[in-house]
């Protein structure tokens, strides 16, 4: 018990010292951003620890959400900028919380009213839209306590503005890293798609391999009417480190948001998914692939929830369990009274390679209208062994017909991205993944 | 002696789509006991009980140690609707007699009572008992063949206290080794003042010809409170029980907590049949799990309708190679009531199998829950389970929510679980309108046939009344 005590009390290296230095280096921008900021230290140190009757962190090894020993720094590290295997330049690369280099996006789309830029910049020149949207969104996954250590000690991050009716072409990737032993980090990007706008945006999350960090990120995602908002996360943090990820989409009248979020690295990730379906017409697919290895926890939860009638949603969630991973999914999808002729859809398949994996499903439904078409599945298997022979009744052999199999698992989801050359980047980036 | 007031006040519908009346089931009498512990629970309570029912000090030692647990336990409000707190456990009577005798006429139960029963088709003899009329009714006359049947084959069948002082060698071994003590609150509470219920040991290779139901030994105690229900089933045997029915029951308690464990050894079989129908202010809260070892098979068969709040979530462990369990369930959640059920499947060996079909309706503001375990732990090889839950919402504010937990480990096992949520289909209404039914007449035959196929799986009486109670049920819930 002496243990959970602790961590009640224990805020690691997040001091009230260590957050008024964080602050100090803050100081001229809006004053509502350093009273959040204020507020939110104040909140994540009042919050308690999940505990063991908290049904958001049931089958998480909590004992694992330890903040002692990871630093809270912004020492801005020099690393070789790598090919990171995806299409186009990275927009923004930030390192240790701070902006290492950018690639300024074409100057005909910014003088029409694009912003790509970081989000100290925005506090600067759209600090009302910020306000609206940064971390605005209840936590409702379990991570409250987390959400305000983030908004506390965040420094830096993405801000993607798209103006009314303008639709981009090719996607901006926007490159989150740590390096260094015991670096804490806070990545954020926050997208506003507007009326009518397009955009796809990638996240890319790496950090290097030889020390644990912690990765404590989040994302703002709100599709304006009629807008079309695809999100990759391409999570490929270090294979020590401790993530967690909360994400929120927000979608309005007749707009679309796709996001897909690969989880590569991490020793233990924790992945929150909200969606809000705020007007008719409104329609978010949740996508995530997962390749679970070594002793390895990949937990997921998300929340669906339909607030308005004729909206949609989509999610599939694919783990692949590999020696004695552990994944966990939770979801619920929650309809609203008048949420009628809501149509919700919510799928997770777990495909178990090794007899020591284990895989939890926590497929969730809370139903207040009638008019709906609700359902979920969720499965738990091996490769199907038919589908086994009969690729090698064609010649196939076995070794190759697994591996065939499995990628094909993985097309499932693969398949619904729009961006041919992303959906390639992406496969490659996965087979090379997987041994 | 004591006098008492039972029921409280009939949940009121405030449901102007609906308009149902929930008063239907709120009986209220003036009845004279025997024996009486009084109301509230300590160890007075408890020894009170044991002396009332001349017990073994070990049964006394197990209530007592049942107690301590249960006061230990904070309520499980932390998944569970808060609710629960509604309860108040020092106004409730945890004892009442065997000689109840009480002292109402037929021609004081309520008019709309005798109108349901008629509808129901309940057996005259049968109305009069559940109406409170006669504590005892004739079982010689209707059963009494059954009953020599059944014990010519060896049955043991008694209830729970009898059973434990005149066969300890047999149900010793086994009582409160399925569902322990502490498995949760209300197992600890029943344990501490269980009274009445069925102890049935078949023995090897018997086949129980007829269907063992509650009603056969009746007396007051079957239709208790805290009923406690331990069924063995020796090598090769196979026994089906029945509990409860369909009429909405007389009931002297706010609070039901009963456990009932069933033990199917090698190749056996179990069939356990529960039917229903509480009165709209009882809380219902039943832990029940069987234990099925190598090539045994379980099957847990339940409806639930009405009660303010039903928890009850039966359970299968399977232990043995082959072993097989399944759970059939379906649930009616009217105004004001919570129907929070499920399955629990607990797989602990290999080539084990597992089926749980989950069908609910909710009515007006009625909630139902579907809540279930599927468990299978590291190096078994060839287990199975598929999990279907199917909702059925009536009204725009009708409720429904589904919340199940499956734990695979291992690459050898398969599992799979879908749910679907849905209404009544405007098409088939519109169909069976044309051809001259009402509307609550097509409304009724399209959510009987949505559970036609478990109700099916009922015995033919209980799925007749079945189907009467939910015409009955979705009265007025159109329009």
């Amino acid at each position: 018990m002496s243990t959970s005590t602790n961590l009640v009390t224990s805020v690691g290296a997040f001091s009230a010292e260590a957050f008024a230095l964080a602050l100090e280096s803050h100081k001229g921008l809006p004053s509502w951003w350093l009273e959040r900021k204020e507020a939110a230290y104040k909140q994540f140190t009042s919050l308690a620890y999940p505990s063991a009757t908290d049904e958001s962190w049931r089958f998480s090894t909590r004992s694992g959400f330890k903040l002692d020993g990871f630093l809270a720094t912004n020492s801005p590290a020099t690393t070789a900028a790598k090919d990171i295997g995806l299409p186009g330049k990275p927009a923004l690369t930030f390192v240790n919380n701070s902006l290492t280099g950018s690639n300024p996006v074409d100057q005909a789309l910014t003088q029409k009213g694009l912003v790509v830029s970081t989000l100290k910049q925005a506090l600067k020149t759209h600090s009302e839209v910020l306000k609206a949207h940064f971390m605005a969104q209840d936590q409702r996954l379990g991570s409250a306590k987390f959400a305000a250590l983030h908004t506390a000690f965040i420094n830096d991050g993405a801000f993607i503005y798209v103006p009314k009716g303008m639709e981009l072409k090719t996607p901006i990737t926007i490159v989150h890293s740590a390096s260094g032993a015991n670096t804490a980090v806070f990545p954020h990007t926050l997208v506003i798609t507007e009326e009518n706008a397009q955009v796809s945006v990638i996240d890319y999350f790496v950090s290097d391999s030889t020390s644990a960090h912690f990765c404590c990120g989040a994302n703002d995602l709100y599709a304006g009417h009629g807008s079309k908002l695809n999100y990759v996360g391409l999570q490929n943090w270090s294979t020590l480190d401790l993530c967690l990820q909360m994400n929120s989409t927000v979608v309005k009248r007749d707009a679309r948001a796709q996001s897909l979020n690969l989880h590569l690295g991490g020793h233990q990730a924790r992945h929150e998914s909200l969606s809000q379906l705020q007007a008719p017409g409104a329609f978010s697919e949740m996508l995530a692939l997962t390749i679970a290895s070594g002793e390895r926890e990949f937990d997921q939860r998300t929340l669906q929830i339909h607030q308005a009638p004729n909206t949609k949603s989509d999610l599939l969630y694919k783990n692949v369990l590999q020696d004695k991973a552990r994944t966990i999914f939770s979801g619920l999808i929650v309809v609203d009274q008048d949420a009628q002729k809501t149509d919700a859809y919510q799928s997770n398949r777990n495909l178990m390679l090794s007899d020591s994996a284990e895989a939890n499903s926590l497929p969730g439904l809370e139903i207040q209208a009638n008019d709906v078409r609700c359902t979920h599945g969720a499965t738990t298997s091996r490769v199907d062994p038919e589908e086994l022979f009969y690729l090698q009744a064609r010649c196939i052999p076995e070794a190759k017909a697994h591996e065939l199999l499995v990628f094909g698992f993985f097309e499932e989801v693969l398949n619904r991205l729009e961006d041919d050359e992303l959906h390639a980047a992406l496969r490659t980036i996965i087979q090379s993944n997987f041994n | 002696m004591a006098d008492t007031t039972l029921t409280s006040e009939p949940v009121q519908s405030d449901n102007p789509v609906t308009g149902i009346d929930q008063s239907a089931g709120n009986f209220s009498y003036k009845v004279d006991y025997e024996f009486d512990a009084g109301t509230g629970l300590s160890e007075k309570t408890v020894e009170y009980i044991s002396a009332a029912k001349k017990e073994d000090p070990w049964i006394r030692e197990f209530r007592l140690k049942a107690l301590k647990v249960f006061e230990s336990k904070p309520m499980p409000t932390h998944w569970a609707t808060k609710d629960l707190e509604a309860i108040d456990f020092s106004k409730i009577r945890y004892y009442l007699s065997s000689g109840q005798k009480p002292k109402r006429t037929w021609d004081e139960v309520p008019d709309d009572i005798k109108r349901t029963f008629e509808r129901l088709g309940i057996p005259e003899q049968e109305r009069k008992f559940l109406a409170g009329v006669e504590a005892q009714f004739d079982s010689e006359a209707a059963y009494s063949n059954v009953k020599e049947a059944v014990s010519k084959q060896g049955v043991i069948f008694m209830n729970s206290g009898e059973a434990l002082k005149e066969h300890p060698e047999i149900f010793k071994k086994w009582f409160g080794k399925v569902i322990p003590t502490g498995d949760n609150k209300f197992s600890a509470l029943n344990s501490a003042v269980f009274s009445g219920g069925s102890f049935i040991y078949v023995p090897k290779g018997v086949k129980v010809s007829h269907p063992l139901q509650a009603y056969f030994r009746i007396n007051a105690e079957n239709f208790g409170q805290f009923e406690r229900t331990l069924i063995i089933a020796d090598e090769g045997s196979e026994v089906t029980y029945m509990e409860g029915c369909t009429a909405p029951k007389f009931s002297t308690s706010t609070l039901h907590s009963a456990v009932v464990e069933l033990v199917a050894l090698k190749g056996a079989k179990i069939q356990y049949i529960t039917v229903q129908n509480w009165a709209a202010n009882v809380f219902n809260l039943v832990t029940k799990r069987g234990v099925a070892h190598e090539e045994a098979e379980i099957k847990w068969i339940d409806c639930n309708i009405g009660s303010r709040l039903t928890m009850k979530y039966p359970g299968v462990i399977l232990k043995g190679r082959k072993a097989r369990g399944e759970v059939i369930s379906i649930a009616l959640a009217n105004d004001g009531q919570h129907q929070d059920t499920g399955a629990k499947m607990v797989h602990a060996a290999d080539e084990t199998t597992s089926n749980i079909i989950a069908k609910s309706i909710s009515v007006g503001h009625g909630r139902s829950t579907y809540r279930g375990m599927v468990h299978m732990p590291k190096h078994l090889k060839g287990c199975k389970n598929n999990t279907e839950c199917d909702a059925l919402l009536i009204n725009t504010n009708s409720r429904t929510d589904t919340y199940p937990s499956i734990t695979v480990r291992g690459a050898e096992n398969k599992v799979q679980h879908e749910a679907s949520v849905s209404k009544v289909s405007e098409e088939q209404i519109f169909y069976m309108r044309q051809r001259g039914l009402t509307e609550a007449q097509a409304m009724s035959l399209s959510v009987n046939g949505f559970i036609n196929d478990l109700a099916r799986q009922f015995p033919m009486e209980y799925s007749v009344e079945l189907k009467r109670l939910i015409d009955l049920e979705m009265e007025g819930s159109v329009g």
